[in-house]
């Protein structure tokens, strides 16, 4: 009995010991996993090799990769990312933890996918160009990419962008300030505050090696002198063929970018603005979707992306179809008169100069117009701005001309909104500072007591004001 | 120094030479039209220096700092740390001393 048990004992024991024995393999196969999983995080040298998708996590050898606060850990999790894939086809052993940490990390990236997507095919299209030799050349790729950004916020390409222009667009690139002032610092050579098309390439180009964790350069690399790339990329063929062959990428790609900058000069110059541009701009924003959204669903996902400030989708994407090509142009028109109209508002010039500004565009409409802001007095200028706005786009056809003409209108209804109110709080002002003079008449009885500090306080008033 | 900033203004003189009363260094002020002041402190065993090479300098100062000026991304007021200006100063510093 007891050599059973003995035996028993020594089988159960065995049999633990077995079970250990077994675990602990899977344990050493699980931590080598992991190991080698931070291992390729950090050295990536066999990626190319083992990942089933094309090259997004190699760099080349030379380069050693900066850990950007914000973008190293974008690039450090689409790496986790992919890794588990090859680890489960090789080792089978790994598959459920791989799986498992894979899932955990998906989760929270899932959302960071469409801006990690962004870059990697960036990062694709430079590995696609032997990229161990010279990151800081411009693929033809890359070039229409710029080209095409350029245009978005200048449509004329031999001209320039002012600074602040070209500071928003790239502060949208998430990368730190001092960062940015040192690739325009490098980008900028003749230092003028402007970028020119070629000028604008190198500094784009910057930011986007910058976001693939390259560091930043000491001097501008002979490859992103403007010489260079005048020389490299001849003029027409920026004109003509790109033009062509792009114009219809442009409007919807721009449009949300250019209502994210019209939402901020707005914000600049008064308050009331911001509510009539989200106005204007959900309206517009509406009659683009309902032809876009049919085409590609997967634009709609990345308009919200565009918006929360990110670069937008590189041309790896197809091209959107757009409506017209005069939208494009519209749209640049769009922009300088808004900011005319909206300067115009700061200095609160009055109304009868933007009447003679705007009648030639469409008479019927203003005088339909005109009656329900009359009626209207009261209301807020969101709703009013808001009933004519959508009563133009359900009544009139949905062109472009008339998108702009009712942008117009919105902003002259604020304009006469904000001197209503700003004639309605004089009158008020004017009668506050007669009642405070008023009341030492009244208070009798008590003059000797309330006089004295209220003639202090209508002092104090009338020097405040 | 109030008083002396001043007058170098209102003269539109470009600089100034002020001795301190411990007569170790020499500080010179230059000031731009847009009221932005360089000052510069020599130390006095310095003699090598004269008028023209102070004024030299002071007026490569002001352009980097018109290129520093001219980077959006620079807001007036915040330290300089552009690296084409640390490098101008530097070779002028080394010029001198």
């Amino acid at each position: 009995m007891m050599s059973k048990n003995d035996g028993e004992i020594r089988f159960g024991n065995s049999a633990e010991l077995h079970g250990t024995k077994v675990q602990i393999p899977y344990l050493s196969t699980e931590k080598n996993s992991f190991k080698r999983m931070d291992d390729e995080d950090k050295q990536e040298t066999q990626s190319p090799t083992m990942s089933p998708l094309a090259s997004p996590p190699s760099s080349p050898p030379h380069y050693q990769r900066v850990p950007l606060s914000h973008g190293y850990s974008k690039l450090r999790s689409s790496t986790e990312q992919m890794h588990p894939a090859p680890y489960e086809a090789r080792q089978p052993l790994v598959q459920p933890e791989g799986s498992s940490s894979g899932g955990q990390g998906t989760k929270p990236l899932r959302h960071q996918t469409s801006l990690i997507r962004s870059f990697s095919v960036e990062r694709e299209l430079q590995d696609n160009n032997s990229y161990l030799d010279e990151p800081w050349r411009i693929t033809e790729e890359q070039r229409e990419y710029y080209v095409n950004q350029f245009r978005s916020l200048q449509p004329d390409p031999s001209s320039f962008i002012s600074g602040s222009v070209a500071k928003n667009f790239f502060t949208k690139s998430k990368l730190s300030i001092p960062e940015l002032s040192y690739i325009w610092e490098l980008s900028d050579a003749d230092c003028d505050g402007a970028l020119t098309l070629p000028e604008f390439c190198a500094a784009f180009h910057l930011i986007v090696a910058r976001k693939n964790g390259y560091p930043l350069p000491e001097g501008l690399p002979p490859t992103l002198q403007p010489e260079y790339l005048q020389a490299a990329f001849p003029k027409p063929k920026w004109d003509c063929q790109l033009f062509d062959s792009y114009s219809e990428s442009l409007p919807a790609n721009q449009q949300p970018r250019d209502l994210n900058r019209m939402e901020k000069t707005s914000v600049k110059d008064t308050a009331d603005l911001p509510v009539l541009t989200q106005d204007v701009t959900g309206d517009d924003k509406q009659a683009l979707k309902s032809t876009v959204n049919e085409a590609l669903p997967k634009d709609v996902s990345e308009d919200p992306a565009t918006k929360s400030g990110l670069l937008p989708p590189p041309p790896a994407l197809p091209p959107r179809p757009c409506p017209s090509q005069s939208e494009q142009v519209s749209e640049a028109e769009l922009l300088p008169q808004l900011s005319r109209a909206s300067s115009q508002a700061a200095e609160s010039s009055p109304s009868k100069k933007d009447v003679p500004y705007s009648q030639p565009p469409s008479k019927p409409i203003r005088r339909k117009f005109r009656p329900e802001n009359q009626a209207t007095e009261n209301q807020e200028p969101s709703t009013v701005a808001g009933g004519p706005a959508s009563a133009a786009t359900v009544k009139s056809h949905p062109t472009v001309q008339k998108q702009s003409s009712k942008q117009k209108k919105a902003i002259q209804t604020a304009i006469r909104k904000n001197k209503e109110a700003n004639a309605v709080l004089a009158r008020l002002n004017s009668e506050l500072q007669q009642q405070l003079k008023i009341p030492k008449v009244f208070i009798k009885p008590n003059s000797q007591r309330k006089k004295e500090p209220l003639e202090k306080r209508s002092h104090t008033k009338v020097l405040l004001t | 120094e109030i008083s002396a900033w001043g007058s170098l203004v209102a003269r539109r003189e470009r600089n100034l030479r002020q001795l301190y009363p411990t007569g170790t260094s020499k500080v010179y002020g230059y000031v731009t039209n847009s009221k932005v002041k360089f000052v510069m402190v020599v130390d006095s065993s310095n003699t090598a220096l004269r008028d023209n090479e102070i004024r030299s300098m002071f007026r490569k100062l002001h352009n980097s700092y018109t290129d520093v000026m001219c980077n959006p991304f620079y807001t007036p007021g915040d330290r300089i740390q552009s690296r084409a200006f640390d490098n101008m100063v530097t070779s002028m510093m080394i010029q001198v001393c």
